[in-house]
């Protein structure tokens, strides 16, 4: 007897490898939602009941999402309107306007912005409103379904919710609130925010029109299950094309993730941070290691790949730095060490910089005054040295300034620093100026 | 070496073709080109790029994209003073300019992204290039977070592309923002700098005398600046020099030792000058020509031969003695019968630094005259024409004037020159400034 096998079709690898790139920048770049957010579940049917109120009974609500950055507040928010929306009833009635902090940086513009997302532009046409009120009380009114009895239910959205705290009066903020508290017309509230004293910024009339409805997305995972969390994010869904290869993409992340040494790279991007979207970044490096030559993510990809991502940036533009101004920044960093971090000018820097070649008495290094005043305009200009705000009127080399590199990084560079001499390594780790 | 450049997505002849321009740069371009991924694929919404200057960020991203026709806008910050430019290019290189003429006058985001959204979606990866990025810093507060979440706001496969030489650090808004792909691209290592310059070579030279030449130029050079755009340009001036031995037959190509010792000089002059700029490259090409020896390179910031005249100097020199005395010691300087001064008042030299390091300290135009009147030989009467004198040094920008201009009664000044002008003017005059000199004693 034989088994039948269903379909199973065979791809090319190429085409597998092209099709798990697709489906996986999908995720990581475009932040497509995956099946089941785990350790969200809470949170999640909170929502959904809320939005199910304003959408199915017509109750008016507001309420904020609050979480700190890539904690997953727009998939939350996304995932709920995707369920709701396979309802006939929700999917017919329910209205959405998203508005965006960063974009509609004015009432107005916002107002502008409801009106064409409720498609009223024409009802509006060139009506001139006393108030904000009245113009939003207008839309509310048109929205009303044929037979004037009930509206249609709005939902709200606000993203970067903080932003709109911050325009004039808080109007906007103030009549939707105030809507959602009167009975003119069944309308759901929903800001997405990433500051956590948000309510301070409201004023208290606007304040007080707001339920209080906080929905937190402080994220209390441990490291096991941030490591399920990769793993999930890694696998491949049950409907990819070649499920032979699916089963042993899964089945390599799988041993990927149970790698001890894996695991420690793992361990310390945990502890800097567990947010979704550093996650995002760093598998996202991985997988752009993955080719045809190489149709898997080993593990000696994602400890490249998490090096490049703990690099420390100033360490590395010190690198690239030329003799001189690598002198010029050890002689700064001699200055700070004697007088404990007092700002210091050129003519200093020079004069430490001259005592070293006099110690020396090789002159290499002995350039002229002018030299030296470009390469520290280089390192000024790369905002390794900013001058501390005094007057802007003194002379060039009497500007005071701050070195804005620290100690370990000057050591971490002078250690790969391409052939550098000896004795300006030995400067440098001298105690004494 | 070709052949490090592939990726299944793109057509390999342009890859070839891509890579030949990108010598030194191919691992970093390799990094950029999978994490672009297949045309139609999504790549991630903003890449940071930094390095320093001529590390070859915009060279190659340009030519990726020239040769791999990828749709791509490239923005400038230094040319877009306003938003209303960038937004009108964006569009302009994505949809053309009918759709950049729907822009409202002074467009917020709002509109560019209205517009964008308006238009048909992308089959590829449409690319904003956005140099000098570090500009953005001083633009609308909402714009940089605004345009690292492109993608999510007009939701279409377009990824933005910043570079910069400031590192990420610094550009990070307070609240935060959607945190960017970082990638550094390194600077050259002499050997790569030595195969980039040689590829320059003149036509009618050999090769190894080209590399011979930038061997020579790279140990002058290299210890002071690693900015590939300077040493081009001093190699392309400087190689008809090298190349006058050769040209009169003294010397043939062979014969390194006399070619190092010709051009040896000249380039530490041209450190002097050209490197500082303080003769522009054309002076300089007139310089080679007419061989003058005679003449030391008449640079800009050679003001020694500013003719000043003779009170002037005399005031200058007071004003330097003032700024740089203090003003408890110009009893002992400056006048005859100082009578006893303790020593240990007057030569405190446990001060942390001299006055030379901290720089010049302002005085009133009182201790300015006293100073002058003890300084000059002879009587000197107060007329208004040594009061106008001061103030000419000031608009010469000798003397910097402390004090608001409404104070007419005692104006401070400070002096702006340096020590060896001082001298020189003093030499001049057969003052010699250096005993009166506190921080010299």
């Amino acid at each position: 007897m034989s088994k039948r096998k269903g379909n199973i079709s065979h791809q090319p690898l190429g085409e597998c490898i092209s099709q798990v790139q697709r489906i996986l920048r999908e995720r990581f770049c475009h932040q497509k939602l995956t099946e089941g957010l785990e350790g969200v579940e809470a949170q999640h049917k909170h929502l959904e009941e809320l939005l199910r109120r304003s959408a199915v009974y017509g109750e008016s609500n507001s309420v904020l999402i609050v979480g700190p950055r890539g904690a997953g507040k727009s998939s939350l928010l996304r995932s709920v309107l995707q369920e709701l929306l396979q309802e006939k009833e929700v999917q017919e009635n329910l209205l959405q306007v998203h508005l965006n902090g960063l974009l509609q940086a004015d009432d107005r513009i916002a107002l502008k912005e409801i009106t064409r997302q409720l498609h009223l532009e024409n009802v509006v046409g060139d009506k001139v409103f006393g108030s904000f009120a009245e113009n939003l009380a207008f839309l509310l009114e048109a929205l009303k379904k044929g037979d004037r009895t009930s509206s249609r239910p709005v939902l709200f959205v606000l993203d970067e919710f903080d932003l709109f705290a911050h325009h004039k009066n808080q109007t906007l903020l103030y009549n939707l609130f105030d809507v959602s508290q009167s009975t003119q017309a069944p309308v759901a509230v929903v800001g997405l925010t990433c500051r956590l004293d948000v309510l301070e910024l409201l004023e208290k009339r606007v304040k007080s029109r707001f339920s209080h409805r906080q929905i937190h997305l402080l994220s209390g995972l441990t490291f096991g299950q941030y490591l399920d969390r990769v793993r999930a994010q890694l696998s491949l869904p049950d409907e990819f094309c070649d499920s032979r290869f699916a089963q042993e993409w899964n089945a390599s992340v799988k041993t990927l993730c149970e790698d001890k040494s894996v695991q420690d790279v793992l361990q310390r991007h945990f502890n800097c941070s567990k947010d979704f979207r550093s996650l995002h970044m760093l598998l996202m490096l991985c997988l752009s290691r993955v080719t045809l030559a190489k149709p898997a993510i080993k593990a000696s990809d994602l400890l490249d790949v998490s090096r490049l991502f703990l690099a420390d940036a100033k360490t590395n533009m010190l690198h690239g730095l030329s003799i001189v101004e690598l002198c010029l920044i050890i002689a700064m960093k001699h200055l700070n060490d004697v007088y404990e971090g007092e700002p210091f000018n050129l003519q200093m820097v020079h004069n430490e910089f001259k005592k070293f070649l006099q110690r020396k008495s090789n002159s290499m290094y002995n350039f002229s005054q002018p030299v030296v005043v470009k390469a520290f305009e280089h390192l000024q200009q790369l905002e390794l040295v900013r001058p501390v705000d005094g007057s802007p009127k003194t002379q060039r080399e009497y500007q005071l300034m701050r070195l804005m590199v620290d100690h370990s990084q000057i050591m971490a560079a002078l250690q790969k620093y391409p052939q550098c001499p000896t004795d300006i390594k030995q400067w440098a780790l001298s105690a004494f100026a | 070496m070709t052949g490090l450049l592939e990726h299944p997505g793109y057509d390999e002849e342009r890859l070839r073709r891509a890579a030949e321009q990108l010598s030194c740069r191919e691992l970093q371009a390799g990094m950029l080109l999978s994490l672009m991924g297949e045309p139609q694929q999504y790549c991630y919404p903003s890449i940071f790029i930094y390095g320093h200057r001529a590390s070859g960020k915009s060279h190659v991203i340009n030519v990726l994209m020239k040769e791999l026709e990828l749709p791509h806008a490239t923005v400038s910050c230094v040319e877009c003073v306003s938003v209303a430019l960038l937004f009108e290019q964006v569009l302009h290189s994505f949809f053309g300019c009918d759709v950049a003429s729907l822009l409202p006058r002074s467009p917020s985001l709002t509109d560019f992204v209205r517009i964008y959204r308006q238009q048909s979606p992308a089959q590829q990866t449409r690319y904003v290039v956005v140099e000098k990025a570090e500009l953005l810093r001083d633009a609308d507060a909402n714009l940089l977070p605004a345009l690292l979440r492109l993608q999510e706001l007009v939701e279409d496969n377009v990824t933005i592309i910043l570079l910069s030489e400031i590192v990420w650090d610094t550009f990070r808004p307070n609240t935060g923002c959607f945190e960017p792909l970082l990638l550094h691209f390194p600077d050259y290592s002499k050997v790569e700098l030595q195969q980039i310059l040689s590829q320059d070579r003149h036509p009618s030279y050999s090769a190894e005398l080209y590399s011979f030449y930038v061997n020579i130029l790279l140990g002058v050079f290299y210890s002071v600046c690693r900015d590939l755009r300077e040493l081009r340009h001093l190699a392309a001036l400087n190689f008809s020099k090298f190349c006058e031995p050769l040209e009169e037959g003294k010397v043939k190509e062979t014969d390194t030792h006399k070619l190092w010792k010709n051009i040896e000089p000249h380039l530490k002059k041209a450190m002097q000058t050209v490197y500082l700029r303080e003769v522009s490259s054309l002076q300089w090409e007139q310089m080679q020509q007419t061989e003058d020896e005679t003449g030391a390179p008449k640079g800009l910031s050679a003001h020694t031969h500013v003719e000043l005249p003779f009170y002037s100097k005399f005031l200058l020199i007071a004003a330097y003695l003032a700024s740089y005395n203090p003003a408890r010691t110009d009893k002992r300087f400056f006048m005859k019968h100082h009578g006893k001064i303790k020593k240990t008042n007057f030569l405190k030299k446990n001060e942390k630094t001299t006055n030379h390091l901290l720089g010049p300290k302002p005085f009133p135009l009182d201790r300015l005259l006293a100073i002058f009147y003890s300084v000059v030989d002879g009587r000197v009467t107060p007329t208004a024409s040594i009061f106008s004198q001061i103030s000419s040094l000031v608009t010469l920008q000798l003397l910097a004037q402390v004090s608001h201009d409404d104070q007419l009664d005692s104006p401070k000044y400070k002096c702006a020159v340096s020590l060896e002008f001082i001298c020189n003017i003093s030499r001049t005059v057969n003052f010699d400034i250096m005993k009166y000199l506190y921080d010299f004693l």
